[in-house]
């Protein structure tokens, strides 16, 4: 019997990245937060890209959201996710305005819609690994 | 072209295009890359700049560079362009700046891939994306998955139908069974769309574009020089380029692409409009992409290209033809680069079954970063 394909992991220790996966292993979504304009930012950047400062720090984000748009997958584009199809990947939008991509889990893709209600849940992964995911609320 | 000199379209050629088995990213460009120099009726020393796409996969410190070497050429503007599914408009900017900037007076602009040769061989490697760690991870790998969120969400605020969707693909196989060099001829209708299986949900099969293998080149000189060459010249009457974002994840309206900004730049410098313009050939990754970008050049309005689409109207014939070869959807997908060859080819009134009566101004799309980053060429017959 061949081997399931490994599934694709983020690489927890990159140096832009690597509180947020740390808030994940924890069970807390971590957006960036600029000291000198105040605007909350999601992806991780070195710079703050309203005003351009680099001094941001971390806070944690409430884990409620809501779907901005969302795609159920019937064929997978990486071998290791042909087990999981039909499955939903979604923009979510976060209470603190960031959007982020992520599954939307623990519901039939055809109950999704846009504008439902979610709450972040994790799914650990591997030793180093948690994902972010989400459920309806 | 109001700054600046007035640069033209001289020399446009196509390989075969489809599944090419053997054929390499290289021997096909290079064939192009002949085929384009022979058309414009030059003497290949005269070739004085080359631009080349960075192909997807097996990508090269310095195409341009080896392109160069193989052709026995020793240009003085060399680069390479990335920028996915805009490097191919992207390259005529990139050969008129040369130009306008007296570093060059000649380019040849080459793309192309063994895209389906490739599957199973071992890869030097690929063109990765920042932000992968948040997509990879999640099952959204796949070029399908950005753009069906953006289709998804343009049926939630328009109420646009797939159906819709289903008429630019019906509109680009009914051209593309009119071109000889199509990898997809057989007409197809709604009922065919609509009975094709989903792969991303909203997007069904014939929502997505070919993989293809196949290249093409162009060759663009002053309008002055293009005056002594063989073919009538293609004017480049207008360019624009606009970068709203590189991923759409994070960005809002993804149902606005970043067309408005340079659709307008391009027809300003054109000194044109949307009513002036006789068809359009126009990034067709995936059908959502046409509906969104004929809004954002104002041939209709937000949120009404679903509608726009239907009846015919973008087919040969109807008000404003769109991708008269076929696009990626059908003809084959180059990139992009067959979106140009293709305006060439009806600005020179040698389409044959498929010419556009009458034209006279062509616009040609070219988008990547999930709709982020568009650019737009507005192309002229001459004596415009
Ligand atoms: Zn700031």
């Amino acid at each position: 019997m061949k081997a399931a394909p490994r599934r694709p992991l983020p690489q927890v220790s990159d140096i832009e990245t690597k509180p947020f996966w740390e808030g994940c292993a924890r069970g807390e979504i971590l957006l960036q937060r600029c000291l000198d304009c105040s605007a909350v930012r999601h992806p991780p950047s070195p710079i703050c890209s309203g005003c351009l400062s680099s001094r941001l720090e971390w806070v944690p984000a409430s884990g409620n959201a809501t779907v901005y748009s969302f795609v159920v997958v019937h064929r997978a584009f990486h071998a290791a996710f042909e087990e999981d199809v039909p499955y939903v990947v979604a923009i979510v939008e976060l209470e603190e305005g960031p959007h982020m991509l992520s599954n939307v889990v623990e519901v039939p893709p055809e109950s999704v819609e846009i504008g439902m209600p979610l709450r972040v849940c994790f799914d650990c992964v591997s030793d180093e690994v948690t994902l972010p995911k989400f459920k309806p609320a | 072209m109001r700054a600046g000199t007035q640069c033209a379209i001289v020399g446009s050629a196509e390989t075969e295009v489809g599944k090419l088995p053997g054929r390499s990213a290289l021997q096909l460009r290079l064939e192009a890359a002949v085929k384009a120099i022979e058309d414009a009726g030059l003497d290949k020393h005269r070739i004085d700049g080359l631009v080349a796409r960075q192909p997807m996969r097996n990508p090269q410190s310095n195409y341009s560079g080896l392109m160069s070497e193989r052709l026995g050429i020793e240009p003085s503007y060399t680069t390479d362009i990335s920028l996915s599914g805009a490097g191919s408009a992207s390259m005529v900017l990139s050969a008129v700046s040369a130009i306008q900037a007296g570093i060059c007076t000649t380019v040849l602009c080459v793309g192309g891939d063994a895209a389906t040769a490739y599957r199973g061989q071992p890869s030097r490697g690929r063109l990765a994306s920042e932000g992968e760690d948040f997509r990879s991870p999640f099952g959204a790998d796949g070029a399908p998955v950005m753009y069906a969120l953006a289709a998804q969400r343009h049926m939630y605020e328009y109420g646009t139908k797939s159906e819709q969707f289903g008429a630019v693909a019906v509109a680009c196989r009914r051209h593309a069974s009119l071109n000889p060099n199509a990898q997809m001829r057989t007409p197809i209708t709604i009922q065919d769309h609509q009975s094709s299986k989903f792969i991303v949900e909203p997007f069904r099969l014939l929502d997505c574009s070919l993989v293809s293998d196949g290249a093409g080149a162009i060759i663009v000189t002053t309008a002055e020089r293009a005056q002594d060459l063989p073919q009538p010249p293609v004017q480049a009457l207008g360019m624009g380029n606009a970068c709203r974002f590189s991923e759409m994840t994070y960005n809002v309206p993804i149902t606005t692409t970043a067309a408005p900004d340079a659709a307008r730049r391009a027809f300003r410098m054109a000194g044109v409009d949307a009513a002036d313009v006789d068809f359009a050939e126009l990034y067709d990754c995936f059908t959502p992409v046409v509906v969104m970008t004929l809004e954002d050049y104002g041939f209709c309005g937000k949120g009404e290209g679903g509608a726009f689409v239907e009846s015919g109207r973008i087919e040969l014939g109807g008000e404003l033809p769109v991708n008269t070869h076929g696009g990626l959807l059908s003809q084959a997908h180059i990139g992009g680069m067959l979106h140009i060859t293709e305006a060439v080819t009806q600005l020179r009134h040698q389409a044959g079954e498929r010419q556009v009566d009458g034209a006279r101004v062509g616009v040609v799309s070219g988008q990547c970063g999930e709709l982020g980053i568009h650019v737009t060429l507005v192309l002229g017959a001459d004596g415009r």
